[in-house]
């Protein structure tokens, strides 16, 4: 049991999941869950009483039980104990401190990682304010590989996504080849295929493959399909760069994707077996409230849900890790200040646990938000020094069916923050006639072989 | 950008390989003038339509001599039915009485769903061509449902007592869209069916979309299909032959999510 007193009255919190619960910035899906705190007042004595609770006692209390869970028995039972010492005489308040401190460096915050748990940073997370987030996350680069380096210092990286209603190759050519020419693609040319079945996922991964090796493009395709799919994939000898899921912080929110945590293992095992770039194959992607949707979210909110996630991303030290943040809806984030705070913190907290995260800056046409919301976001995550953010024709993907981030938008916040393409991308980029000294990305001269792809 | 000709703007040629954005040109690193208000443009119709009253009115009118009853959802309002879901699919207490039961073989819900703009344009239509095909059918009043969302049919269809229910609500706009209606079948309607225990016809939007014939047609295909089978769901798969209409069962593939209905 927590307690805390506020203006003189005593607010109870009857377990760590309820604490957690109360304590977390209002939003409509802990509302709609019927988690949130009852008043403002209760919010703050939540946090009261949550500053004042010893990290430890994270390890002693599971907010979802160990016998009913296996993301919670992973999250036991990887615990790094060594790695937590240094920090587990602190309370979560303390904790808050010791982040923003210049004791909480680059290389302490990676060696911190291991030792923490999801509910721990998602705890912590509730007594920051967004520039905490964006401050702390800064110091924590995490960089993976696979043809690029995504992840350095002073680098933003970007997901094409070139996707088509009806996966039409000519289609899905045309936005590669104009996200190209604003150097998107870096991080992935990932494609949301329209169907899920074996064949047309086969024929997207050899058009990418195919526009990636004629033009000598270092990048890796990911086909955003079922795991299975890609395991089916594999074994058929598909061009299979990263295995793609979407993962939720419950055993079952999981099984509502149709996963478990060996199900994953089996594809990472597939994508490594063809060696065509690393250890690093597999993109993931979450999202605040998946947990509530899928009815797997056992009285948690769904922040703490969604940290429970990047535990699951952790097992498979995945390449790219991607929170699509305001996909879902307003009944999960209701407005342009709940997107903008969700996307703060899932970025902070995935990147405390040592992940490559990036944010999919996004909303549907029923969330009170607009572009404008988008831009506070996308800038703000620049600052906070995101791995890569999505790069849509337009912001507008006409297969899905929602806003996201254009290439434009990615041209703008490399400008403005002075932040790069990866280096083996700005390689190509220079030799493609696409970058100046300065940094300045532009289209390639006329004439370019480039211009002139098909399929 | 766009006033040359294609010969001398290598970028022409993609405006015609996609219906996405691409092409757009550049004013520095942002988007030119004319695409950004375009872009607006369709966002306000979106959003106005997200927002825009239900009139059952309008689509009484359009059923002319079928008999309807309007009922409400327990969401007070556009804000609430955005917020919670969970009440836009249960009925309001007050309107349950009015809702007897009887030996119907199939109830058509009208919801308002997110875009009323879509129901005033192709409820009605899509509604009369169904009437038209099902000769023999007993077919209960029309519901129209306000601030209803698709599971709303389940509380209405045992209310009624109808062997399945047929709900036509408005879709989700996109910038491409705004006026989307989608069509929902449930056999054996009963409170908690999932989702995988329905079939969907989405995208009905002539001219644009599918045809309010064409949808008629697929969904009597349906309808039938379920009587045959005394189901609905993942396990009814459309064998309609109607070419490129959108059917699948609805949400029988987990994705990050479904917003929407």
């Amino acid at each position: 049991m927590f307690a805390s007193t506020l203006n003189g009255q005593r607010y109870v919190f009857a377990d760590l999941k309820a604490l957690l619960a109360r304590a977390t910035p209002a939003r409509s899906g802990d509302e709609l869950a019927g988690v949130a705190a009852g008043s403002q007042a209760e919010r703050v004595a939540a946090r009261m009483a949550l500053a004042d609770t010893p990290l430890r006692a994270f390890l002693a209390e599971a907010v979802i039980p160990y016998e009913d869970d296996e993301v919670t028995r992973l999250i036991v039972d990887s615990h790094d104990t060594a790695a937590f010492g240094p920090v587990a005489h602190l309370t979560v308040g303390a904790f808050r401190d010791w982040l923003l401190s210049d004791a909480a460096t680059a290389e302490s915050l990676a060696a911190l990682g291991p030792g923490l748990t999801p509910e721990m940073v998602a705890g912590v997370c509730k007594l920051m304010r967004n520039q905490d987030l964006i401050a702390v996350a800064a110091k924590r680069r995490v960089v993976t590989r696979f043809r690029t380096t995504v992840g350095l210092e002073g680098r933003l990286s970007v997901r094409l996504q070139p996707n088509h209603p009806t996966d039409d190759p000519s289609g899905i050519a045309a936005a590669i080849i104009d996200g190209l020419t604003f150097g998107c693609g870096d991080a992935v040319i990932g494609i949301n295929p329209a169907g899920d079945n074996l064949a047309s996922v086969t024929d997207l991964l050899r058009l990418i493959d195919d526009a990636r090796m004629r033009y000598a493009i270092p990048t890796q395709s990911c086909v955003l399909t079922h795991v299975t799919t890609s395991i089916e994939a594999v074994e058929r000898g598909a061009p299979v760069d990263l295995v793609f899921q979407s993962i939720a912080g419950t055993e079952g929110a999981n099984r509502g994707f149709g996963i478990d945590l060996a199900l994953l293992k089996e594809g990472r095992e597939a994508a490594l077996s063809l060696g065509r770039g690393g250890a690093q194959v597999c993109y993931f992607e979450t999202g605040q409230g998946s947990a509530l949707s899928a009815g797997a979210h056992h009285g948690v909110d769904q922040q703490t849900l969604e940290v429970r996630a990047y535990a699951v991303a952790r097992a498979f030290d995945p390449f790219l890790v991607n929170t699509v943040v305001g996909f879902i809806g307003p009944e999960y984030l209701y407005d342009g200040k709940q997107i903008l705070r969700a996307g703060l913190e899932d970025h902070f907290c995935g990147k405390l646990l040592g992940l490559p995260m990036g944010v999919d800056v996004c909303y549907t046409n029923h969330a009170e938000a607009d572009q404008d919301d988008m831009d506070a976001l996308l800038t703000l995550l620049g600052v906070a020094g995101v791995n890569f953010v999505m790069g849509v024709p337009g912001a507008d993907d006409v297969m899905l069916n929602y806003q996201s981030t254009s290439f434009h938008d990615a041209l703008y916040v490399r400008a403005a923050l002075g932040l790069r393409p990866a280096p083996e991308f700005e390689a190509w980029l220079a030799g493609m006639g696409m970058i100046d000294a300065a940094g300045r990305i532009s289209p390639p001269p006329r004439g370019a072989p480039l211009l002139d792809y098909r399929p | 950008m766009s006033e040359l000709p294609e010969a001398l703007d290598p970028f022409a040629r993609l405006r015609a390989m996609t219906t996405a954005r691409v092409a757009l040109g550049r004013s520095g690193a942002g988007l030119p003038t004319a695409p950004l208000l375009a872009f607006q443009r369709d966002h306000a119709l979106a959003r106005d339509a997200v927002h825009a009253p239900f009139d059952p009115d309008v689509v009484a009118a359009g059923l002319a001599d079928w008999p309807t009853i309007t009922v409400a959802s327990r969401a007070p309002d556009r804000g609430a039915y955005l917020r919670r879901p969970d009440l836009g699919r249960a009925l309001d207490p007050i309107d349950a009485p009015r809702l007897a039961p009887g030996a119907f073989d199939l109830a058509i819900v009208i919801a308002d769903g997110l875009s009323a703009p879509a129901v005033h344009a192709h409820a009605a239509p899509v509604a009369l061509a169904l009437r038209e095909r099902l000769t023999g059918w007993r077919l209960a009043p029309v519901v129209l449902a306000r601030l209803g969302r698709v599971a709303l049919g389940d509380e209405i269809g045992v209310r009624l007592g109808t062997a399945m229910v047929l709900v036509l609500i408005g879709e989700r706009p996109g910038l491409s869209a705004a006026d989307s209606l989608g069509a929902y079948l449930t056999w054996a309607p009963a409170v908690g069916r999932r989702d995988s225990e329905r079939n969907c016809v989405s995208n009905i939007r002539p001219p644009h979309g599918l045809s309010h014939l064409g949808a008629a047609h697929t969904i009597t295909w349906l309808v039938r299909a379920a009587r045959d089978r005394a189901m609905t769901g993942v396990g009814l798969k459309d064998e309609s032959g109607g070419a490129g209409l959108a059917l699948h069962p609805g949400a029988a593939a987990p994705t990050m999510s479904s917003p929407g209905n």
